[in-house]
């Protein structure tokens, strides 16, 4: 391949143009949201967790979702993952002959999954459309299907792969926990945190809960230990229990900025599931400041235009001129 | 089969003098009643039968120790048996302190002499918490310890029922702080087979079934890790419960009186101990009354009583360890794989026309507007052609 002049400069500039868009997209980037001094949230701690599932009937019910059956007889609701039919799913890490609760070997362990309602949700910010919002008060990440155009890009973005879209419906819809907001609005508290037997599930303001969580880690593994049950700080009758060899961690209170849902477990929490190796910022902390800029007033799509517009401008000019000229000799 | 049936059914005839004014009939059908209870066939009926009306009944000496009576007050108010059709029909109860007929020295006379002719071939049944701290002072008859009483007893046991939670494995006595060092039989005897019956009170009949299996068979029923029966004490109640759907969907009692327990829901959050006590309390229930009468089918949450561990150690309101949830229960996995992914083929494929469209894309963009200058061409051509 012969490069000539023209072709040297203008690889030479693009170049230039990319290493300049670096410094440029650093410059872009922004902090890490904040969490809202009023954000609600909920504990999972599944130590405690009893796998009764009273939390997926709940959900179930309160959402109006149907029984999602994997059997090949169908006959009960055996989701195997969150779904379009599916906002919240209890499963179970085994290993071994999975004899023992919270044990690595030869243990088992529950998880609930759904969604963690991020403190900087990379749904919120790839939304084209605001069809998915981050409640400024609360901090519920909302999903709000008369806005949603189905792009699915939310679906792509979750780093813990949480909104489902209903492939199997000729109109499907985004569906995700939406953290019974619709019951929030009513004054009461999330159905699996309102059901849940053995405070599992435990609803409250993220700062209580976080308090709540130092505490459970610092008090000595085997001591008795008073858990509240629905909602922190509520007067619903507490239960006493051993207390377990917690993880030294909290997951959700730094990973990807912040997660509202924060989990404590006896087991890593690799093993159940939740990415671990990720940083403590979040992505749309990185990618959102390019991708706004890219995209605003509809910028990027108009140079694009402006340069297919040129290439068949510059095309057909010569056709014209040509035309021209034969018009000038034929006079 | 039928030889079987016609030979024992003629034999049954002889029976009839020693039933005690009970009609053959009824005691055919109190024999296979009990073999029903313990899911035998209705032949080992007739051979309970056969046991049970032996005119040489087994001896059994009862022993008590720091025990309320409540064991003997359940077998007590057994229908099927009776305890008078047990006692005087089926075993010779040479020794029972509630029961004696004699009192004082003339009941332990009796004791002895019966020990001592059937040296090695009674049934010895106890009930009630060995005290073994300062000797075992804390529970005296007939100016020894209880701890005494066991030891010359088992030596001549063929085997040794012990009864109730106390003798299983120290039951209400051996509660912290245990201040009389209470222990259940096995603790003290390791020499002989033993088979707990636990319960506070035990259901009368696991202790009558393991009874009559013993005198028929002449062996122990199967046991499970704990020395308790297989037959009785091998189901979850939590598996077999009247309210296990209410705990399926998420609907429990959360107060005395509240709605949910009104409802009849499940009363996992009231303490209830169901999902890790091993007992039949759901299926046989108690006191022959029909449906509903055990514990949990009253209102009120199963406590433990047949678990050690669980009955009088754990808090009446403590949550229990659900047991149910180990596998192989349905859960889904961390990772579950849905669907079958994408095979080679058809990623080859994929790739192929992601390709074609690059290409062709990548075409038409250079040559957007250039079709006009063919066709100007084509035209010119045409129009020089004819000239």
């Amino acid at each position: 391949m012969t490069v000539n002049r023209r072709q040297f400069l203008k690889m030479a500039a693009t170049g230039v143009g990319a290493s300049l868009c670096t410094t440029q997209a650093q410059a872009l980037q922004r902090e890490t949201l904040k969490v809202s001094p009023d954000a609600v949230g909920m504990l999972y701690d599944s130590t405690l967790c009893i796998g009764c599932k009273a939390c997926m009937v709940a959900c179930k019910n309160a959402n109006g979702m149907p029984v999602e059956s994997t059997d090949v007889n169908p006959m009960w609701d055996t989701p195997l993952e969150t779904s379009g039919e599916t906002l919240n799913v209890i499963k179970l890490y085994k290993n071994g002959t999975g004899e023992h609760k919270d044990q690595l070997d030869d243990g088992f362990a529950f998880m609930k999954r759904h969604c963690l309602h991020c403190v900087d949700p990379s749904c919120v910010s790839v939304c084209p459309v605001s069809a998915m919002t981050k409640d400024a008060v609360t901090g519920i990440v909302e999903h709000h299907k008369d806005r949603c155009i189905g792009c699915r890009y939310c679906v792509y973005s979750c780093p813990f792969g949480i909104p489902k879209y209903e492939y199997d419906k000729a109109f499907g819809q985004i569906q995700k926990c939406q953290f019974c907001a619709h019951l929030q609005a009513k004054g009461e508290i999330p159905a699996c945190c309102d059901v849940c037997p053995t405070g599992a599930t435990l609803f409250g303001r993220v700062d209580d809960l976080k308090k709540e969580s130092e505490r459970r880690l610092q008090a000595k593994p085997g001591d008795r230990y008073v858990f509240p049950r629905g909602k922190f700080g509520s007067d619903r009758p507490p239960h006493e229990a051993a207390i377990a060899q917690y993880q030294e961690h909290v997951y959700g209170l730094k990973e990807l900025g912040g997660t509202q849902i924060m989990y404590m477990s006896a087991i890593p929490f690799d093993k159940l599931g939740l990415p671990v190796n990720v940083p403590d910022y979040s992505y749309p902390s990185q990618a959102e400041g390019i991708q706004h800029t890219l995209y605003k007033w509809m910028l990027a799509p108009a140079i694009l235009l402006g340069g297919l517009s040129y290439v068949v401008h510059r095309n057909t000019q010569k056709k014209d001129d040509e035309k021209n000229a034969s018009e000038r000799r034929e006079s | 089969m039928s030889d079987y049936f016609d030979e024992v059914l003629t034999d049954l005839d002889e029976y009839i003098d020693n039933l005690g004014g009970v009609s053959r009939r009824e005691f055919m059908k109190f024999c296979t009643g009990v073999a029903a209870t313990m899911g035998l066939a209705s032949t080992a009926g007739l051979k309970m039968a056969e046991a049970a009306s032996n005119p040489q009944r087994p001896p059994v000496i009862w022993l008590s120790a720091q025990e309320c009576t409540g064991c003997t007050e359940s077998l007590l108010r057994a229908s099927h048996p009776t305890l008078d059709q047990l006692i005087l029909n089926a075993i010779s109860l040479d020794y029972h302190e509630t029961l004696c007929a004699g009192a004082g020295h003339q009941a332990e006379a009796h004791r002895l002499l019966s020990m001592k002719q059937n040296f090695g071939k009674y049934v010895l049944v106890v009930d009630g918490s060995i005290p073994t701290k300062d000797g075992g002072i804390y529970c005296k008859v007939a100016n020894k310890t209880s701890l005494q009483h066991l030891t010359e007893a088992a030596a001549g046991a063929a085997a040794i029922i012990a009864i109730g939670s106390c003798a299983s494995w120290g039951g209400v006595p051996s509660t912290g702080p245990n201040p009389t060092g209470a222990v259940g039989v096995s603790e003290i005897i390791k020499d002989k087979p033993i088979v707990n019956i636990p319960g506070c009170p035990p259901n009368p009949y696991n202790f009558l079934s393991t009874v009559l299996y013993f005198l028929t068979f002449g062996s122990l029923p199967e046991l499970d890790s704990k020395s308790r029966p297989k037959f009785a004490y091998n189901r979850l109640i939590h598996e077999n419960c009247e309210r296990r759907p209410h705990f399926d969907a998420g609907r429990f009692a959360i107060q005395f009186g509240d709605e949910g327990h009104r409802q009849g829901w499940c009363l996992y959050k009231l303490g209830c101990k169901g999902p890790e006590t091993y007992a039949n309390c759901p299926a046989i229930l108690f006191g022959d009354v029909g449906s509903g009468s055990w514990p949990v089918g009253t209102g009120h949450p199963c406590f433990g009583c047949t678990e050690q561990g669980v009955g009088f150690t754990k808090g009446i309101h403590e949550l229990s360890d659900v047991r149910t949830q180990t596998p192989p229960d349905q859960y889904p996995g961390i990772n579950e794989n849905i669907g079958t992914g994408a095979t080679t083929a058809a990623a080859a494929v994929a790739a192929g026309l992601g390709g074609i469209a690059l290409g062709a894309g990548a075409v038409i963009a250079s040559r957007l507007g250039k079709e006009d200058d063919k066709n100007a061409a084509e035209e010119r051509k045409e129009q020089e052609s004819p000239s």
